[in-house]
């Protein structure tokens, strides 16, 4: 059984059985939960379609947070995007309004998936289902790409952290982005290598980003962080794919996340205190949702 | 851990620990209450709940798990309506309750047939929880293992009698955790049981038949 203590060993495991990073997983998750590989393939299946519901529920015209702050990134985004003009193209707009609709979806207390959390959740489903939807990837193929994911995932959780309050916001909108990135890579039919220097490069664009919400809510920069976890995690499938490879390995990078996590100051994890959220303008919009 | 711990879970937002933590630690509540409804709730927020809840929707998460919903229900987000229309009298309010955890919620409640109960717990990331007082004894309880909470009266061999039945019984239940508290010397007292394999509804039967015991609940994973 795998131990997901590093992106090396899932590499080297899918790669000496000459499988992808999703097969392995999948098998080796199904053998730790004790269920057959159907079952667990269908649970994830299960979650790839509240994914699809939550983009629905966010593209909503008139979606608004609980607080108000917040609301209808996704529609703006959706409708900016079918005009056909987005500096970044259809593919990656497309991708931005998924991801901006299921972090709105989430502010409004809809229905999400955590991946790898409520506050990045919107991240690895913008990536996936602009696949299937606008490259014609089949379900099956996003569904096991979840798998790869997750993988990377629990190193993550396991090496560094994936809690906003613990590490930051790299912790959550980085790590889902690194998730997505290391997906989309084997989706687009890349190595399980190439999987982790996307992984990898995603961290090194994403290292010391601070987790300083307005308010304390889920919402302010963290509905739009999804969208640009969603471009980062495009550019560094893209870069692995290339061949561009990292010159710092995964797992290096994943260690460095979680030295520099430790090295935050508490007013920049989920304390409301620092960057954003301690603004003249941030301090305004919390006293407009909380009073004094 | 597992890869629907990084994939997962399915929940209402927006926030793990503000609102599908809440929600667990409404429905300890709703578990302490088996099946009879809820007349009256008063919950103390503290902390980062005492700040943010109404962005949050803590308070609507509080009550949608003491309503016996989930966290990943949608009635969540309508729970205050909800709870109005059962004829709920919920009222909240902040104090800082010190020492404890930043995210902590005081639930007061009293059910139908007058039972007035106290669960204090705090959410502590990710939608985990621990329970820290029931009915003013301190327990300590996540929901991430099945957990019997035995009430009984301070006596000597109680604790025996309620272990005995369980290896005598069920001889597959393993005991991953106890622990045991008293309001004083020949008192009230609760024993925390966590299990590695979930108990069978007949011991929370047998366990309430033995002397001494006032009640046994049990609190499957949450």
């Amino acid at each position: 059984m795998l131990t997901y203590e590093s992106v090396d060993e899932l590499v080297k495991a899918a790669e000496s059985n000459s499988e992808t990073i999703s097969a392995l997983v999948l098998r080796d998750q199904a053998e730790s939960m004790d269920r057959s590989e159907h079952s667990v393939y269908e649970k994830m299946e299960r979650d790839f379609a509240v994914m699809r519901s939550a983009v629905d529920e966010g593209m909503k015209r008139d979606l608004r947070s609980m607080s108000g702050l917040t609301g209808g990134e996704g529609y703006r985004m959706g409708e900016y995007s079918r005009r056909g003009e987005a500096l970044c193209g259809s593919l990656l707009s497309g991708a931005m309004t998924r991801a901006l609709a299921v972090a709105g979806c989430n502010a409004s207390m809809g229905r999400i998936v955590a991946a790898p959390t409520a506050g990045s959740c919107g991240i690895l489903p913008g990536c996936l289902l602009s696949l299937c939807d606008e490259r014609d990837v089949p379900e099956r193929a996003a569904v096991m790409a979840m798998f790869t994911a997750g993988a990377f995932g629990l190193v993550m959780a396991k090496k560094a952290s994936i809690a906003g309050a613990q590490g930051g916001c790299q912790a959550e909108c980085g790590s889902a982005a690194a998730m997505a990135a290391a997906a989309l890579v084997e989706l687009m039919g890349g190595t399980p290598a190439q999987c982790a220097d996307a992984c990898a490069i995603a961290i090194a664009s994403q290292l010391g980003l601070v987790c300083d919400p307005v308010a304390g809510l889920v919402e302010i920069p963290c509905i739009k962080r999804n969208a640009s976890g969603v471009a980062i995690a495009f550019a560094s499938a893209d870069m692995a794919l290339a061949g561009v490879a990292p010159k710092i390995p995964a797992d290096e990078c994943i260690d460095a996340m979680r030295e520099v996590g430790d090295l935050l100051p508490s007013s920049l994890k989920e304390t409301a205190l620092g960057g954003l959220a301690a603004t003249p303008t941030g301090q305004k919009l919390r006293k407009q949702v909380f009073g004094k | 851990m597992n890869v629907f711990d990084i994939i997962g879970p399915v929940m209402i937002g927006p926030s793990s620990s503000h609102t599908a933590g809440a929600v667990r630690l409404g429905r300890v509540v709703n578990k302490l209450a088996e099946g009879k409804a809820c007349r009256k709730v008063v919950i103390t927020l503290s902390g980062s709940f005492a700040q943010t809840y109404k962005g949050h929707g803590t308070d609507r998460a509080l009550l949608a798990g003491i309503m016996g919903y989930h966290s990943y229900s949608p009635e969540i987000r309508d729970a205050l309506a909800i709870a109005a229309a059962r004829g709920i009298d919920y009222s909240f309010e902040k104090e800082n309750i010190r020492g404890a955890h930043p995210n902590t919620a005081r639930i007061r409640y009293v059910l139908e047939d007058g039972t007035e109960g106290l669960v204090q717990g705090a959410s502590v990331g990710g939608g985990n929880i621990v329970i820290d007082h029931i009915n003013g004894m301190d327990v300590e309880f996540n929901g991430a293992s099945h957990t019997i909470l035995v009430m009984h009266l301070d006596r000597p061999g109680v604790i025996a009698a309620v272990t005995n039945v369980m290896h005598w019984q069920y001889r597959e239940l393993n005991i991953s955790g106890f622990r045991l508290s008293r309001s004083g010397r020949g008192q009230e007292a609760i024993m925390t049981i966590e299990t590695d394999n979930l108990p069978p509804d007949q011991l929370i039967e047998d366990i309430k038949n033995l002397d001494n015991v006032t009640n046994a609940i049990l609190i499957r994973k949450l």
